[in-house]
């Protein structure tokens, strides 16, 4: 699995990092029973604080991506619930893709899609998050 | 592990003179994690940690380090066996020769480990047979790494440990930054480079004329600091926008540029309750951040 982070965006590691595994998860990069690194060698390999790594495998264990098993590390269990997440997560981006397609005709450029799209996920995100 | 905070600071402060090299500071650094001290040069980032190991007295205030008060030499004396320190200017023996020096080092820690010595001897390619004196910058950095790598300290602390390092040697000793962390050892280094920082820290402080500005978790300076770009159909009041976390507001014709360390929802929403016509959030990097509370101070 190969993982490239971004440490200047304005998103904690963390969420890079469990964006990356899901990506890998939903491209079948990462299949299920595969075993993901030791805390230890991915914090290495990506020169991040193994903390990162912690919260990111724990936030993806919560959500039920990954397993951690007591001595032996951590692994993908991609249920049907995960894949039927591929399957809504690849609808959506059809949507956005067409969407950035339409906007795209409009004369848009892509840095101001980008921030437009910031701005209207900060705005609905309390909304989102209450209902 | 640890339990509670491996270095607490309270009131602590520094004055040569009339200039407080540190003021008031009340830090509270956290077991198991990296944290990183940002600061301009002369921001106070050494005196503090030369206050903390007891090489100089505070002026007022208090400190301790790994629960042992700083000043109570019995303590202090315990605690500095469990603390590795690179200073900044790599105090070495420069008569010795690399070998000679390891050797003498290894001797007064019994929690040395010659096996990590030897492989940050190649790893680092020092020569063991050239005399410290005529080592370069570089080579010197790395042999002062290696003298604290190769223990198993509970707390490293690290003074500008990347000064005169080249970006493969950067890298290498942010790998190490990162192995000690993941031994438990709780690793606390000061830095100007905000590009090292940004990736390894968990937690950063930063520090300007003496005065701790920041003391936050990367996660949350990155979750919440953001700039919005507005744009209103007539001229807007800046006053609308006052509110608490909003740092800086620049004001040009019909645009409003808003700096916030946090609400940035409440700044939107209030927005378009003004009617803006464009409302733009960017993220900002750790290098704005610090140079929009440097700039504040």
């Amino acid at each position: 699995m190969l993982l490239r982070l971004n440490p200047v965006a304005g998103q904690p590691i963390y969420l890079q990092l469990m964006q990356q595994i899901r990506h890998a998860a939903e491209t079948g990069a990462l299949k299920d029973g595969d075993q993901l690194p030791s805390v230890r060698s991915l914090a290495e390999k990506l020169v991040v604080s193994p903390n990162t790594v912690v919260k990111a495998y724990s936030e993806l264990e919560h959500e039920g991506l990954i397993e951690l098993r007591q001595g032996s590390g951590a692994f993908a269990t991609l249920k049907r619930r995960t894949r039927s997440l591929t399957d809504h997560m690849q609808a959506a981006r059809r949507r956005i893709r067409d969407l950035i397609e339409r906007l795209h005709d409009d004369g848009l450029l892509d840095d101001e899609i980008r921030r437009a799209f910031e701005a209207e996920l900060l705005h609905t995100a309390e909304s989102v998050a209450r209902r | 592990m640890i339990d509670g905070p491996v270095i607490q600071t309270r009131s602590l402060t520094k004055s040569y003179g009339r200039l407080d090299a540190v003021r008031d500071l009340d830090l509270s650094v956290g077991a198991n994690r990296i944290t990183a001290f940002l600061g301009r040069n002369g921001a106070g980032k050494s005196t503090t940690i030369k206050l903390l190991l007891g090489m100089i007295h505070a002026t007022s205030g208090d400190a301790s380090v790994l629960g042992a008060r700083i000043g109570e030499s019995k303590e202090s004396r315990e605690m500095l066996r469990r603390v590795a320190y690179v200073a900044e200017n790599k105090p070495l023996y420069p008569y010795m020769t690399v070998a000679q020096m390891i050797r003498f080092v290894s001797s007064f820690y019994p929690d040395w480990r010659p096996d990590a010595a030897e492989r940050l001897m190649k790893e680092y390619e020092l020569p063991a047979d050239r005399k410290v004196k005529s080592l370069s910058k570089g080579m010197r950095t790395k042999l002062a790494l290696l003298l604290a790598f190769a223990r198993r300290p509970d707390l490293l602390i690290l003074d500008e440990p990347s000064e005169g390092l080249d970006p493969v040697g950067i890298e290498h000793l942010l790998q190490h930054l990162v192995a000690q962390s993941a031994d438990g050892i709780s690793v606390f280094f000061s830095s100007h480079q905000i590009a090292e920082v940004e990736r390894i820290a968990d937690h950063v402080c930063i520090l300007d004329k003496g005065r701790l500005l920041v003391d936050a978790s990367l996660d949350d300076l990155r979750e919440s600091y953001r700039r919005i770009d507005l744009v209103f159909p007539s001229i807007p009041l800046e006053h609308e926008f006052r509110m608490a976390g909003v740092e800086r507001i620049e004001t040009s014709g019909r645009q409003i540029r808003i700096f916030s360390s946090r609400n940035s929802r409440t700044v939107v929403q209030r927005a378009y309750e003004l009617n803006a016509v464009s409302v733009e959030v960017t993220p900002v990097a750790l290098r704005d951040i610090f140079l929009e509370t440097v700039r504040e101070n």
